[in-house]
């Protein structure tokens, strides 16, 4: 209502005005009536009303948006001040739109992994299953990015479970489009019949699968691609329906495309192509549909109707013994079994998906935004600084309005409006900054071996979260120094203006203090960033027991090739003795696992008859390897040709390996790997100790590592790695690689990695972390060293007639330097105590993201202190150097 | 005029009385402000004494609540003037306002006469 009578108010106006001279003829004919003059009347009848304009002003005022028109005013004045000072707006708009960017931008990243909801129907509904004591009983091979259940288990749940509408299945894997040559992969899921409907998503052409899809023995009978996929291999024609498309050799029809917005059930990473679950058995050589210890789907459910989390949990939890006592693995061990049958399935909450990304960056992004958060904190504060400084020269300004009579919280709110409106168009700069810089962040978490797919387009969470930063930042900054401004008496700010020699020391007490905030909090930063830093440093200088330098990893996949398992041996060995016969290459092996990869394979032992309980990490490799990779061998021998498929069973063993289990010298001992009951378990000689080397992550401890003789392995699964020593360029040798198995046979699909970005791949959180926590780190101490200038600048120029008697009084200059440091200095030591005994707690809170640090590391504290002290002395070095040049004269005359 | 020994409450008159006071007067029937501000002072026997002046301001934020709707007419004395009218919402308004001045009086009476009580 008000608004529309706001934009009619000058209709309004006339309406009232009417109004009124009927009511001033009303009365004056009542007047006229009692006998009165005209003019009597008339005056009486005005008297009565009382003045016109003022009622039409009040009416008037009723009609106005007030506040807003106020406030408008004042923003006009606030860009008014701005343009004069281009200079000024510039800076505080920049660092604010660097503040707010960077945290606008972790926010949204946060939001986006964390606290979005799948964009699926009732997604409150759905729950993820998952086994809750699974800490042991839990043995075999791990797959895909939520190994929770095996195929067994998960038939027994979709069989034996009452309290869910539907249930899904899901894994993800990966398929080759390329025919042959270099591989050009795809993101592949694999689905249970019930995925698409359980989550409640349509195809947007064609159809998604159904239970009939999804049944033992399938074949391929169908794919269904994303939008992003459809789009990007086929320019989002609708005749792709029915179209096939080769994944690994195989020809599949394509059923249907899922919704642009669906991006599966993992958040941070997309999928391309799903397949139902009873296709695995096709596409995988082995059969890990049957084998009850291959851990690799994940399960979600939908809540029926009427049935809350506690019931569906008490039900699983009844089916729970039944499920795990019928599906124990044959070769688990007796107390690995009582384990594996006390299994119970529980629920978590799934609403917002599952994310590896979540787990592995909650902790980063959550610290990330504490310190984005700390820069914008040391931002405001020195805009405060400079608002102060503002006011303070604005204070004859102000007190002449006080003295004739504008009121103080009208004052209050222009000089706001002022700080709101730099603080707006910071944010306004900010915001687009975050999704540039948000989008750099997603590029740096995505590497080749794990590709990261988030959407964080700008959102209403992200722009509120602006601009509740950006109102707080102008508060912060902009409302202190103007209520300050406005409590000096008019008289006294008046009188005290022209000669100051007394300054009001209180109100420069304020300024003094945002320093020392402003040097605590860089402090905090500068900790901050040279622990992330250093814990980056020390992880990159680990010896992993291997050297990464001049090392590819080619993973041969020669599926396609029609080899019978028989003469795949030999045709591996072919493999690798083209491999090794390119030039520029010095060495080339075989390796069923390329070290820090991803994959493991481990097993328990059986040292002089006992079963060993400590797991052993397994690999297998050709003769060569341990030279490749430059692993130093401590004793014994490498394999030989002596070692054939039919010669007894050699292993070397790392250091650990030789000390667990044989303190006495390993080379010639035997020992047992454990094989399922029934299955020999032939002796395995040792014949050579090499160094430790890491096996899974560069974080943890050298564990017992066996490595067994690639040249008497007796399965081939139509797929192995090749590690190649080059001394010429990579790239160079990738390209004559792929030439080279192309020429053995057509058919083979080839994908390359260096060993190098293998290991940088498994530290992107921690260059992540250093990287930026070193660049906020500068930025605090720039912004901090400015705002130290900047005060140490006015004190200065308000001392200016103090120096100029003190040397004029035969003070020389470096008394007068001395004075101005000692006073940065003492500002500095406050800080740096402040913030030594804020980091080291805050630092402990971040500990579990350093590595071979304690958070209160000694070296740090020191080097942050050393660098912080250099920084700001710096900084106020000029101010005084100029102090000691001023010119008595000139300083006395100047007032 | 004022009775003797009641003066006049003028200025101070209770916050948001004349509100009340207006829409119980509109309750029956039309009228422009002149009347309206006659109609009061009569009604409460000149006890009341309306400020003519902030007659205005009233009507003009009781119309933008919707409680009185306003048209132009014509005056007893043959002149255009601006006439006001209750609203369905505004008779809500009045009987809960009524409600709320009944119990208010009861509640002061019963502090300034427990014996009557």
């Amino acid at each position: 209502m008000r608004i529309l009578r706001a934009l009619h108010r000058r209709y309004w106006d006339d309406e009232r005005r009417g109004e009124l001279d009927a009511y001033l003829a009303e009365e004056t004919a009542d007047n006229l009536a009692r006998g009165m003059t005209p003019d009597a009347a008339r005056t009486a009848a005005h008297r009565k009303l009382g003045s016109v304009t003022r009622i039409r002003e009040e009416i008037y005022e009723m009609n106005s948006l007030g506040f807003l028109e106020t406030l408008w005013q004042d923003l006009r004045y606030g860009a008014r001040v701005l343009r004069r000072n281009p200079t000024f707006a510039l800076v505080t708009i920049l660092t604010l739109a660097l503040g707010t960017g960077a945290n606008t931008a972790i926010f949204q990243l946060i939001e986006a992994v964390n606290l979005r909801t799948l964009p699926v129907s009732h997604p409150d509904q759905l729950l993820e299953l998952k086994i809750l004591n699974a800490k042991h009983g839990r043995m075999g091979s791990f797959n895909g990015s939520r190994p929770n259940f095996s195929n067994l288990v998960w038939e027994r749940i979709q069989a034996d479970q009452r309290v869910f509408s539907g249930v899904l299945a899901w894994t993800t894997t990966q398929w080759d489009l390329a025919p042959a040559g270099e591989s050009r992969p795809v993101q592949g899921l694999y689905v249970s019949g019930g995925y698409f409907s359980t989550l409640g998503v349509a195809a947007r052409v064609g159809r998604v699968f159904t239970a009939a899809d999804d049944r033992p023995g399938c074949g391929t009978p169908g794919a269904v691609i994303s939008d992003a996929f459809w789009q990007r291999e086929y320019g989002g024609d609708p005749s792709a329906v029915g179209r096939s498309i080769v994944l690994d050799g195989r020809a599949v029809d394509i059923i249907g495309v899922t919704p642009a917005s669906f991006f599966g059930t993992q958040v941070g990473r997309s999928f391309d192509v799903a397949m139902p679950l009873c296709a695995d058995a096709v596409f995988s050589p082995r059969p890990r549909l049957k084998r009850p210890d291959f851990w690799f789907l994940g399960v979600f459910g939908r809540l029926k109707p009427g049935v809350n989390r506690e019931q569906a949990a008490a039900q699983l939890r009844t089916i729970s013994a039944g499920i795990f006592r019928d599906t124990t693995p044959a070769n688990y061990d007796p107390s690995t079994a009582r384990d594996y049958q006390t299994f119970e399935i529980g629920t978590l909450p799934a609403s917002t998906g599952f994310s590896s990304l979540r787990a592995n960056y909650a902790d980063s992004l959550g610290v990330l935004l504490a310190l984005t958060g700390i820069v914008l904190l040391i931002a405001c504060a020195n805009l405060a600084n400079l608002m102060l400084a503002r006011a303070t020269a604005r204070e004859r300004e102000i007190a002449v309005r006080l003295a004739i009579g504008a009121s103080r919280p009208r004052i209050i709110r222009q000089m706001v409006s002022e700080s709101l409106l730099i603080a707006g168009l910071g944010a306004a700069a900010g915001l687009l900054a975050a999704q540039w810089f948000s989008r750099a962040l997603v590029s740096f978490l995505d590497s080749d071996s794990t590709r990261v797919f988030v959407d964080v387009e700008l959102n209403a969470k992200a722009f509120g979260f602006a601009a509740v930063v950006a109102a707080a930042a102008a508060l912060a900054f902009g409302l202190v120094p103007a209520i300050r401004a406005t409590r000096t008496s008019p008289n006294t700010a008046i009188k005290a203006s022209s000669r100051s020699v007394t300054d009001s020391r209180e109100r420069f007490g304020l300024r003094r203090l945002l320093v020392v905030a402003q040097v605590a909090l860089s402090l905090m930063m500068v900790i901050g960033a040279l622990l992330f830093v250093r814990s980056l440093w020390k992880l990159t200088h680990v010896d992993p027991g291997f050297r990464t330098d001049g090392v590819l990893v080619a993973s041969v996949d020669y599926r396609k090739a029609g080899i019978p398992e028989p003469a795949r041996g030999a045709f591996e060995r072919q493999i690798v003795e083209r491999l090794r016969a390119l030039p520029g290459v010095t060495g080339a092996a075989r390796a069923s696992d390329a070290p820090l990869a991803g994959n493991s394979w481990n097993q328990h032992v059986v040292v002089g008859g006992a079963e060993q309980q400590t797991n052993v990490n397994f690999n297998s490799v050709t003769p060569g390897y341990f030279d490749v990779l430059r692993t130093p061998l401590v004793a014994g021998r490498d394999f030989d040709d002596h070692d054939t498929p039919e010669s007894p069973l050699v292993a070397v063993v790392t250091e650990s390996f030789a000390r667990s289990f044989f303190p006495h010298g390993a080379v010639g001992q035997t020992f047992q790997i454990v094989e399922d009951v029934g299955v020999a378990r032939p002796p395995i000689r040792v014949v050579g100790v090499v160094k430790d080397s890491k096996y899974g992550d560069l974080r943890e401890p050298f564990t017992p590592l066996a490595v067994m003789d690639g040249a008497q392995d007796k399965e081939f699964d139509g797929s192995s790695d090749v590690v190649i020593r080059a001394t010429t360029g990579l790239t160079a040798v990738s390209a004559a690689a792929t030439r080279a198995l192309l020429e053995l046979n057509g058919s083979i699909v080839v994908r390359y990695q260096s060993m190098a970005s293998i290991v940088a791949a498994t530290l992107v959180r921690d260059r992540l972390m250093a990287t930026l926590s070193g660049f906020f780190g500068a930025l605090a101490v720039l912004i901090a060293a400015i705002g130290l200038y900047g005060v140490m600048a006015y004190t200065v120029a308000r001392r200016k007639v103090e120096i100029g008697i003190r040397m004029a009084l035969g003070a020389d200059r470096r008394a007068v330097v001395g004075m101005i440091v000692r006073e940065a200095l003492v500002l500095l030591a406050a800080g740096a105590a402040v913030g030594l005994a804020a980091a080291i707690p805050g630092a402990h809170l971040a500990s579990a993201l350093l590595y071979g640090l304690q958070p209160a590391d000694v070296p740090t504290l020191a080097a942050s202190l050393t660098l912080l002290a250099f920084i700001t002395t710096a900084a106020s070095c000029i101010p005084a150097w100029r102090a000691s040049r001023v010119a008595p004269t000139v300083a006395l005359r100047e007032d | 005029m004022p009775k003797r020994g009641t003066p006049a409450i003028q200025g101070d008159m209770l916050q948001g009385t004349l509100d009340v006071l207006v829409l119980k007067t509109l309750a029956l029937g039309p009228a422009h402000g002149h009347t309206i501000a006659h109609a009061i002072e009569h009604r409460s026997e000149d006890v009341l004494q309306v400020e003519h002046g902030s007659l205005y301001p009233a009507l003009h934020r009781l119309e933008d609540r919707g409680w009185i709707a306003s048209f132009w007419g014509t005056s007893e004395n043959n002149r255009r003037a601006r006439y006001y009218r209750l609203t369905p919402k505004g008779r809500q308004q009045l009987d809960a306002q009524t409600t709320r001045w009944d119990e208010l009086v009861r509640a002061v009476n019963r502090i300034l006469r427990p014996a009557s009580e």
